[in-house]
This record gives structure tokens, C-alpha cells and sequence, in this order.
């Protein structure tokens, strides 16, 4: 049965060393983490403070499959403890990883609060840029891009995770939602000039999706090998008996507001309808990859996809079947599951975006990245008579990307936004109110010096008694505003706080 | 597989869902045409110098 649709994102960032010669993509990304948290800790004191919390490792199994047994060939990630790691009074983890700035975002209750808090995460990375050009000597800077390739076949990634029934067969996520993951980049790709698997500006000007050229499995544990479309790691960070946490590796990086919007919205609906058996549809496609490549590769959005029981159908068609279930599961189940306010919105900008795809409306361009993108080079391209391998039109692809205002050209082609601003200021300190991420920021916030460790599915006080202690956050809906906020309030201290809590 | 034409019924028609975007009069074609000339014109002042180096050495490790 259908479980609230709790979600994030966790995003690798493109990162540039400026004015060195040798740069060192993880020194930089140290340098670009740590230059933040003395900010933070300069400006802010103990309100603001973040004290550097370690994160803590104990529980964390990145190479559990969610098949059962671990594939032998199958080459599990490789946590690496050396690297700066942070958790921010906001309930996000701030890091290094595989040479790349990461930050995932705390546990949000519904995809408004996710936007919300990817588009605080981006203000973080800004302030971390300027931060580190402050202490990096005169003519070095680090440049940060919320893209997931380079251009030269290396890819880097933009991460959801969602809140799924334990109950729920592995299989069955795999048959239902994987023609979703396929399809929904007529939405939510971010654009690329080009392809990266050897196909030649003539057969693949611009593509779709910036991250469709780097899969080329159906189902697997990897995350930077053989990419499959269904990541099958089994780490909940919650109670195993009752969820499991879909780790989905197949997204862009969104600049566009409404785009992050609906990648996360749509996907938690379908989520949702797949746990309630309701999408009453088969969608394998004959070949997954091939379908993949083809939506992506496909500007018409018309390309025909051979359905594994026989016949076939576009991108278009099994969205707006999609699309025509979730209006149906929300009459009967309510927006609960999905958030009350996010709900109805998802729906209708679901319904908007399809209506005008099938129209070839030019609205488009101001909430879908690829369109809004395409449109940009395009006409430069055309205004200078340049042919699709030209330089300057990667350049623009690249600088799409970039993160600092005054370069952003996402920031310059007109996208609408639905984030409020003070919404995007405070969720860069506070946390989401309607998770357990809210008992870990608002624990860091007052508490912080005597944390000495923190997980997503825990924290460890040191309260100068003979051990430490841990408190267990294993149930993601619980320790939110409306269970905990009272009690950490009431707290002088954290020992106080501890013994209400009766931990 | 559904028939495409059960697909096709647009979700615009089902009450609570409604969608205004009509497809582009050539007036609002023109306006975004001289929107996209005024962009192409600010954005050349915020390019990358050089294009060709910029491209070259973006490289990144390859990661998730």
C-alpha cells in the first residue's frame, strides 16, 4: 500500500580550480567546503554555527543489493572517510565525493520543499565559491557547475531518493517505473550540444538528456560503471522492515525550478501508484538503453519505441497515460501521500507541460531546461553562422551551468521560478519541518557542541557521561517540528533534551 | 498495451486540470523571436573569453 513519498536530492557539482596550473579537483572541493564552514563559523557564532560534525559510517552499506545477494562482479562504491564531511543545521550533508562537491539535501515532506531546498543548496554553493576566493591567493578562484558531464565522456551525478514500501516486490518498481525514468526527459533533461559515445555532430547536434550517453544497463548496483537505469543499492537509512529507499541515478541536474519540480513530483505520484498497483499498464520496452538513447536523441519528441509485448508507443503517449492514472489515483487517495499543497500543482503542471509538448508550444522555453537551452545555442548558432561542433556552442552549454549569477546563463534565459526567496534564504539554515531532518538541525543549531557524530538515521550526543549516546532516528516521518519542537525548546541543555527524550 | 486513442485524450479535458497554453499566434512568435535577439545580444558580454581553452580544460573526474 501507498506510503508518504518522502524525497530528496543529492547533487555532484562540476568544479573548476582557477590560476594553478595542477589543479586537484578533491583538494579543491575540500578547499571550496571548508572555506564555507569558517565562513559560517566567522559570521554566524553558535546560532548559525556549524561545527564541523562528522558523519558517521557505522550503518552505512552501500553495496547491499536490493536483489538479495551482492552480484560478485559488481563493484560497490567506496566510502571514503578521509574526505571533508558536514552536516548543516538545514539536515543536509555537505561533502566530499568521487573528486566533486556533493550536497544532499535534508529529508523533504513533498517536491515543493525539494526545490526549495535544491535551490538553497545552490545559494550554499555560491557563498562557498566566494568564500574560497577570499582565501585562495590573488588570481585563483573555483568555479562550480550544476551540470553531470564534461563533454569528454565524464559524468557526474544528480541523485533522488524517494520513500518506498518495504512490501512492495523489487520487480515490480523495476517493470513500472522504469518506462517513467525513460520518458519523463521530455520534461526534465537538462540539454547537451553533442554525444559522448562516439556519434558525430551530424547524427547528434543536441540531445535531451545530459546524462542518457552514460547508461547501459537495465538493472544494477553500480553508480559509476556500467550505469543501469534501476539502481538496485539496498540502504534504506531507515527501518528495513517497513521501507526501502529507491536510489535514483538516472536524472540531470535541473536549473530550471519547475523542471526539479516535476522530476521529483511526477516521480513520487507514479512511486505512489505503483505501491497502490495502479498505473494499469505495460510499458517494458523490447530495449530499454535503445529507448533511452532514442527519447533523448529525438528533439520531435515523436520517436516510436517498441514495446516488449508487441506494438509501440512515443514518450508522449505513456506520460499522458501517466499522467491520466495519477488524476485517478489522486480522486481516490487524496494529495495526503504527496503533499496537499504539492499535490494539485504537480498534477497541473504535469497536464500543462504535456498539453503543450503535443502543441509545440514555444512556453516551453521557460520552464523546460533542454528547450530553454536548445533555444539559446540554437539561435546563437544561426545569428553567427557556426556549424553544432563549434566550441563556443559547448561553451554556452557549459556556462548554462555555471553557478555564479553574474555568468549563469539559466539565471539569463527567462525560466520561471516557484520558490519564494526568503523560502530559498532560510531553508540554506533551517530544516524542513515535517521530517525526521528537522530534529537533526534543530539538535545542530542548539546543540552542536555536543554532537559528536550524525547519519541520516541517527545522532550521537556526548553529554560528558561515561558513554556516548546515540539516538535513533529510524522512522523519517517522525522527530519533526510537531513531535519534537516543544521539548528541544524546553532544553537547556542537551542532557536535558536526552533525558525528555528518554533515550 | 491501451489503445493510443484512449492515450491521446488530452488531461486538460478532466475537471480540475486546465490548461490555457494555445499554440503560439504568429504576434507572441515575433515577441519571443525579438526576446531571444535582446539575449543573444546581453549574453555575449557575459561569454567565456575563450571558448576554445574554456571547453579544453573543463575536464572532470568521472563520478556518480
Amino acid at each position: 500500500m501507498a506510503i508518504r513519498k518522502i524525497c530528496g536530492i543529492e547533487t555532484e557539482y562540476g568544479i573548476v580550480h582557477r590560476g594553478i596550473d595542477d589543479p586537484n579537483p578533491i583538494t579543491a572541493s575540500s578547499v571550496l567546503i571548508n572555506s564555507y564552514l569558517s565562513e559560517l563559523n566567522r559570521s554566524g557564532g553558535s546560532a548559525l554555527g556549524v561545527p564541523q560534525i562528522g558523519w558517521d559510517f557505522e550503518f552505512e552499506s552501500p553495496s547491499r543489493d536490493a536483489r538479495g545477494a551482492t552480484p560478485i562482479d559488481a563493484m560497490p562504491p567506496e566510502i571514503e572517510t578521509h574526505l571533508t564531511n558536514a552536516v548543516l543545521t538545514n539536515g543536509a550533508r555537505y561533502y566530499v565525493d568521487h573528486a566533486h562537491p556533493e550536497l544532499s539535501t535534508p529529508e523533504c515532506g513533498d517536491a515543493l520543499s525539494v526545490v526549495t531546498f535544491d535551490r538553497s543548496a545552490e545559494v550554499i554553493l555560491e557563498r562557498s565559491m566566494l568564500a574560497a576566493d577570499a582565501l585562495l591567493p590573488d588570481g585563483q578562484s573555483i568555479v562550480v557547475y550544476k551540470n553531470n558531464s564534461d563533454g569528454k565522456g565524464n559524468s557526474y551525478g544528480c541523485h533522488e531518493n524517494y520513500l518506498v514500501d518495504r512490501g512492495l516486490p523489487f520487480g515490480r518498481i523495476v517493470a513500472e517505473v522504469t518506462p517513467h525514468f525513460i520518458t519523463r526527459q521530455i520534461f526534465c533533461g537538462a540539454g547537451k550540444v553533442g554525444s559522448e559515445i562516439g556519434l558525430s555532430t551530424d547524427e547528434v547536434p543536441f540531445q535531451i538528456s545530459q546524462r542518457a550517453d552514460f547508461f547501459e544497463e537495465e538493472v544494477g548496483l553500480e553508480t559509476t560503471l556500467k550505469r543501469p537505469i534501476i539502481n538496485t543499492r539496498d540502504e534504506p537509512h531507515a527501518d528495513p522492515q517497513k521501507y526501502r529507499r529507491l536510489h535514483v541515478i538516472i536524472g540531470d541536474a535541473n536549473m530550471s525550478e519547475v523542471a526539479t519540480f516535476l522530476k521529483v513530483g511526477t516521480t513520487a505520484l507514479v512511486l505512489a501508484m505503483i505501491e497502490d498497483d495502479w498505473v494499469n499498464a505495460d510499458f517494458r520496452f523490447t530495449s530499454p538503453i535503445a529507448a533511452l538513447r532514442s527519447v533523448s536523441t529525438d528533439l520531435s519528441m515523436s520517436a516510436v519505441l517498441p514495446l516488449a509485448s508487441g506494438g509501440s508507443i512515443t514518450a508522449l503517449e505513456v506520460q499522458m497515460h501517466l499522467l491520466e492514472r495519477a488524476i485517478d489515483w489522486t480522486d481516490h487517495h487524496g494529495f495526503e501521500l504527496v503533499g496537499e499543497e504539492a499535490g494539485p500543482e504537480i498534477l497541473k503542471r504535469w497536464s500543462e507541460a504535456l498539453s503543450a509538448i503535443e502543441a509545440g508550444s514555444a512556453s516551453l522555453a521557460s520552464t523546460v531546461d533542454w528547450i530553454a537551452k536548445y533555444r539559446l545555442i540554437d539561435g546563437y548558432r544561426e545569428r553567427h553562422g557556426l556549424s553544432w561542433g563549434d566550441a563556443r556552442l559547448h561553451a554556452l552549454d557549459l556556462q548554462y551551468h555555471d553557478l555564479r549569477p553574474e555568468k549563469s546563463l539559466a539565471r539569463r534565459v527567462g525560466l520561471e521560478t516557484i520558490c519564494s526567496t526568503s523560502g530559498i534564504e532560510r531553508g540554506i539554515s533551517h530544516p524542513p519541518d515535517d521530517t525526521r531532518a528537522y530534529f537533526r538541525g534543530a539538535c545542530l543549531a542548539k546543540f552542536g557542541s555536543d554532537i559528536v557524530s550524525a547519519n541520516w538515521d541517527s545522532l550521537v550526543f556526548d553529554v560528558g557521561g561515561a558513554s556516548l549516546r546515540r539516538v535513533a532516528m529510524m522512522e523519517p516521518s517522525r522527530g519533526t517540528a510537531a513531535h519534537v519542537a516543544s521539548v528541544i525548546e524546553s532544553s537547556q541543555t542537551a542532557a536535558e533534551l536526552l533525558d525528555q527524550l528518554g533515550s | 498495451m491501451p489503445e493510443r486513442e484512449q492515450i491521446r485524450r488530452t488531461p486538460a479535458e478532466r475537471p480540475g486540470t486546465s490548461v490555457d497554453d494555445a499554440p503560439q499566434s504568429s504576434e507572441s512568435g515575433e515577441k519571443l523571436k525579438a526576446e531571444l535577439d535582446d539575449l543573444l545580444d546581453e549574453i555575449d558580454e557575459v561569454l567565456e573569453t575563450n571558448a576554445e581553452d574554456f571547453v579544453r580544460s573543463f575536464v572532470q573526474k568521472g563520478g556518480q
